[in-house]
């Protein structure tokens, strides 16, 4: 087995969310990754930001492709569907099961070998379609469950267990996104949760496709020296730019920004994403000037962090197919089927 | 020796693709059509966009047999590139029209045909002055040249240049001259008619002609689907065309403008299974049209379906393979391909349509089927179905007809029961219930294509693996008699011989059957339109000494199947198979049982 159905223990005064839920109402079965996993801070960040956001559990659907990222959309939301599909093909499940019904939170797990590798296609697709989903790209450079293999987000020069360096240039997958048109833009870290929550609240609150890459250690193959994904390396390079808190719309915002500080930036349903610039001269809505700042970034060898760019201004899958608000699976078939009048009237051209 | 006969004959037009002759070859055959007589229309076409060779046969018909005849009786050879085969096809007595502005004495080589030259390029040079128009006309000129040789109706004629330039009115004057061009020149220089000629009849009453991908689109549409994806892939790229015309005719709010349905052009064909299946879990009817490369990619996602129980329809339009193969040519080749396709053990329910009419059915039947057994479905069409256009009684519909969803507990249901265990087999009928995501938070589960015991709880054990495998067998194995039911044809007297086919091949069969009678050979006909085969095939075999198994692949795909999937025994069964990429012509299988039956008989 692997995986155990984790008991449910209620605590005095837990705190509750708008539904009156606790956050473990949040969270799933037991983990089964290696002990200090980074994957498992992630997933208590998404429990957290459900939590917060007082999503109903069952209201939201976990995807994911294969890997050992892909195994956690079993170890939260145990009251949310699950579809644990096939490798690297998440987001053509998710792209298809968004369409069919519009009205749940869609949140897709994947890793870095079932995005840039073997699903570096439908990734991409996925962002140019502007699926509205979030998509959390759990990173640490390498293949875990087969037992250390370099993956496409390796770093050049970064060395492998055994001490042999990579040589072929790495897939940055916030680079990637941007330059097809990605609409949210965001790259956190396992290790940094107070980061994290709020960019997976404003992630799931975006209008279309969000993108976080969590850089997300994996202890057993990929956290030695000479790695540029381990804790170590990523604690001393990471950088934030930008620190995004999420405000949902119900809250009353009495903020004062400071000029040029705070970028408050309004999301399609009234929630806020407040800003807070963490360095000069960067301003995550142009995506110019995302790009420069990531190549820099890059240049400098530092791990640029935080909400690097989001546009809520271009459509998404729905409204590019002009459909209706109401969920496609709701459409009464009376209202699908044109009848057996209509059938003989369209035939009148066929003769 | 050809017996000129009325009504009764085939005219085949040799062109060169991408010069506009598929319109003028339509035109002639809804013509004959609308004259209340049955044609057959085939396009064998290449997979290029312009300068290659290209025929469209019409084969007129007043008996009313749906395949091809084999025959050429009339050639309107338009492409100098293969005027020599062309020539070569005509049947002794048969009629060759050509294009005289470059005189071609050596097509007098044949005694048995009559040459007939038309300076079709010369009168539409003087007579139109665009250059497009001048290669556009020529084709419209020939249809004139057979209006008066066949005495085709004028006034059909007419009414469909204004149909089919409604949208354009200013062509029609054009077109209509160009009529008039060579159909006054053939009056004037040949005895016309021809003894191959057209008289009207009352046989089309209740018909239509449509192709086979867009009676599927439609059925898609009337049985309800909201989702289509797709990779484009010929010969299936017609089908979702189909579905997206409807679908803007038919599915758009005419207040809002907003749609009912959704469709997605996919980055390749692993995406558009991915999407299919997505949208079919969480509700959706959904359904995606391919062809044999296109399966060969979605295997991996065809077993996540089997073995995660989520609906998924594919329509597979045939082509022939193997890799790219002949993408424009037809043939019934990915039978054994799709019934168990995907790594592990895996087995399909396949559905085999015989003409569009079917289409529009067994799309239908398809998705209830998807839904009602939690599985893929594959509708298995070919190119020859698919892109033709066929003559087939008027498509129906019953609206009393409700889609079959299948077991999917509403909130309700969810709300009563204890626990949801997602493949438990409750009702002992080997489904099990499902539910949709957003519904109920005690109907949450995780759907996997690993390994999953019945509570549907992911295992690594032996026994609970089986548990869940035995039952998806027994499953697909009781859909067998849920699949369209085979379709006996009865020879007049006592037979101890049989045919048995599928799909494409009907046409050519039925005829084949009617003339081995006539030469003394009665042979019951069985047509097999799904699988799992339902107890009756395997009755049907055992009733009979000898068994034609006729398809269209070259390693007897259908016969494999019925070998491992019944209990009948190897020698019954004879083989006929044609393979050659061009629809099936009844002489073929006429002669192919004739010989083998001789043989028996012999040995």
């Amino acid at each position: 087995m692997t995986s155990f159905a984790k008991p449910r223990i209620r605590r005095k005064n837990e705190p509750t969310n708008d539904l009156g839920l606790t956050r473990a109402d949040y969270e799933g079965a037991m983990s089964t990754l290696c002990a200090g996993c980074g994957h498992d801070s992630v997933t208590a960040s998404m429990a957290r930001a459900f939590f917060r956001l007082s999503i109903e559990p069952h209201r939201a659907v976990k995807v994911s492709g294969i890997g050992c990222s892909s195994k956690t959309t079993a170890y939260f939301l145990r009251e949310s569907h699950g579809n644990n599909t096939v490798h690297g093909r998440m987001p053509s499940v998710a792209t298809g099961a968004a369409a069919a019904n519009s009205s749940l939170s869609y949140i897709g797990v994947s890793g870095d070998g079932d995005s840039l590798s073997i699903g570096l296609g439908q990734f991409v697709h996925a962002m140019r379609r502007n699926v509205n989903m979030l998509y959390v790209l759990e990173n640490n450079g390498v293949y875990g469950l087969t037992k250390g293999q370099f993956s496409a987000s390796a770093d050049l020069g970064s060395t492998a267990k055994k001490g042999a360096p990579n040589e072929q240039p790495p897939i940055d997958p916030v680079s990637l996104a941007l330059s097809v048109g990605a609409t949210f833009v965001a790259r956190g870290f396992s290790g940094d949760r107070e980061q994290l929550v709020p960019l997976i609240e404003a992630g799931l609150k975006h209008k279309g496709f969000g993108l976080i890459d969590v850089i997300s250690p994996c202890v057993s193959f990929n956290d030695h020296k000479g790695s540029t994904k381990s804790y170590a390396h990523t604690y001393k390079y990471y950088h934030k730019a930008v620190h995004a808190d999420f405000v949902p719309p119900s809250q009353d915002i009495k903020v004062k920004y400071d000029d040029g500080e705070m970028m408050p930036l309004e999301l399609h349903d009234g929630g806020i994403i407040r800003l807070r610039k963490l360095e000069k001269g960067f301003d995550p809505r142009d995506r110019a000037a995302a790009t420069m700042a990531l190549a820099k970034a890059q240049q400098n060898k530092e791990i640029l962090t935080g909400l690097i760019h989001i546009d809520e201004s271009l459509k998404d899958m729905h409204e590019l197919n002009r459909m209706e608000d109401r969920p496609l699976n709701e459409i009464p078939y009376a209202e699908l089927n044109p009848g057996a009048a209509k059938l003989a009237e369209l035939q009148k051209g066929f003769r | 020796m050809s017996v000129a006969a009325e009504n009764d004959f085939v005219i085949k037009l040799a062109n060169v693709n991408g010069t506009g002759s598929a319109s003028a070859n339509g035109l002639l055959m809804k013509a004959i059509f609308r004259m209340g007589v049955p044609v057959v229309g085939k396009n064998v076409f290449p997979s290029n966009i312009q300068g290659l060779p290209t025929w469209y046969e019409i084969r007129v018909t007043g008996d009313g047999y749906r395949g091809r005849s084999g025959e050429v009786h009339i050639m309107i050879a338009m492409n100098a590139e293969t005027y020599e085969k062309d020539l070569a096809e005509i049947s002794p007595g048969g009629f060759l029209i050509y294009d005289s502005t470059w005189p071609r004495p050596h097509f007098m080589t044949r005694k048995d045909v009559t040459v007939l030259g038309v300076p079709l390029a010369k009168m539409c040079n003087d007579a139109f002055k665009v250059a497009r128009s001048r290669i556009l006309m020529k084709n419209m000129a020939y249809v004139g040249v057979v209006a008066a040789l066949l005495d085709l109706d004028l006034h059909v004629l007419h009414d469909l240049v204004r149909e089919m330039f409604s949208s354009k009115p200013k062509l029609i004057d054009l077109n209509m001259q160009a009529i008039a061009l060579g159909f006054d020149y053939a009056k004037e220089h040949f005895a016309c008619p021809l003894c191959f000629r057209v008289k009207p009849m009352d046989k089309t009453k209740g018909k239509v002609m449509i192709d086979g991908n867009s009676a599927a689109g439609l059925g898609c549409v009337y049985a309800g689907a909201t989702f289509g994806a797709w990779y484009p892939i010929t010969p299936s790229t017609s089908l979702m065309d189909g579905f997206a015309k409807y679908c803007a005719q038919l599915r758009v709010d005419e207040d809002t403008g907003k749609h009912k349905y959704c469709i997605i052009q996919a980055e390749d064909e692993l995406a558009a299974a991915g999407m299919v299946i997505g949208a079919s879990w969480n509700g959706a009817r959904a359904f995606t049209p391919t062809s044999g490369p296109g399966v060969s990619l979605m295997s991996e996602f065809i077993g996540f379906a089997y073995y995660a129980e989520i609906p998924f329809v594919l329509f597979d339009v045939q082509r022939v393979g193997p890799s790219t193969g002949m993408p424009t040519r037809t043939q019934q080749c990915d039978i054994q391909l799709c019934a168990y396709a995907s790594h592990g053990d895996t087995r399909h329910i396949l559905l085999f349509p015989a003409d569009p009419g079917e289409c529009f059915e067994m799309a239908v039947n398809a998705l209830d089927l998807a839904e009602r057994f939690q599985t893929p479905v594959f509708v298995l069409s070919d190119i020859d179905i698919g892109m033709n256009d066929w003559m087939v009684d008027e498509l129906t519909w019953d609206d009393n007809y409700q889609p079959d969803r299948g077991k999917v507990l509403s909130a309700q249901q969810i709300e009563k029961i204890e626990k949801f265990h997602r493949y438990l087999d409750v009702d002992g009928d080997h489904i099990p219930y499902r539910t949709l995501p957003g519904t109920h938070p005690k109907g949450a589960y995780f759907t996997r294509g690993s390994g999953h015991n019945k509570w549907g709880g992911y295992t690594e054990d032996g026994q609970e693996y089986k548990e869940v495998v035995d039952r998806l067998r027994l499953k697909w194995a009781s859909s067998a008699d849920h699949v369209p039911a085979p379709v006996v044809i009865k020879a007049s007297k006592k037979a101890n011989c049989a045919i048995l086919s599928l799909g494409s091949c009907d046409g050519a069969v039925i005829e084949a059957r009617d003339k081995l009678e006539s030469n003394g050979l009665p042979l019951n006909y069985m047509r097999v339109r799904g699988f799992p085969f339902c107890s009756e095939v395997e009755e049907f075999i055992e009733d009979h000494e000898e068994v034609y198994v006729v398809e269209q692949n070259r390693d007897a795909q259908l016969l494999n199947l019925l070998l491992v999937e019944t209990k009948v025994k190897r020698k019954k069964l004879i083989p006929v198979l044609h393979y050659s990429g061009e629809p099936l012509d009844y002489r073929f299988v006429f002669d192919a049982i004739l010989k083998a039956h001789e043989m028996r008989k012999s040995a």
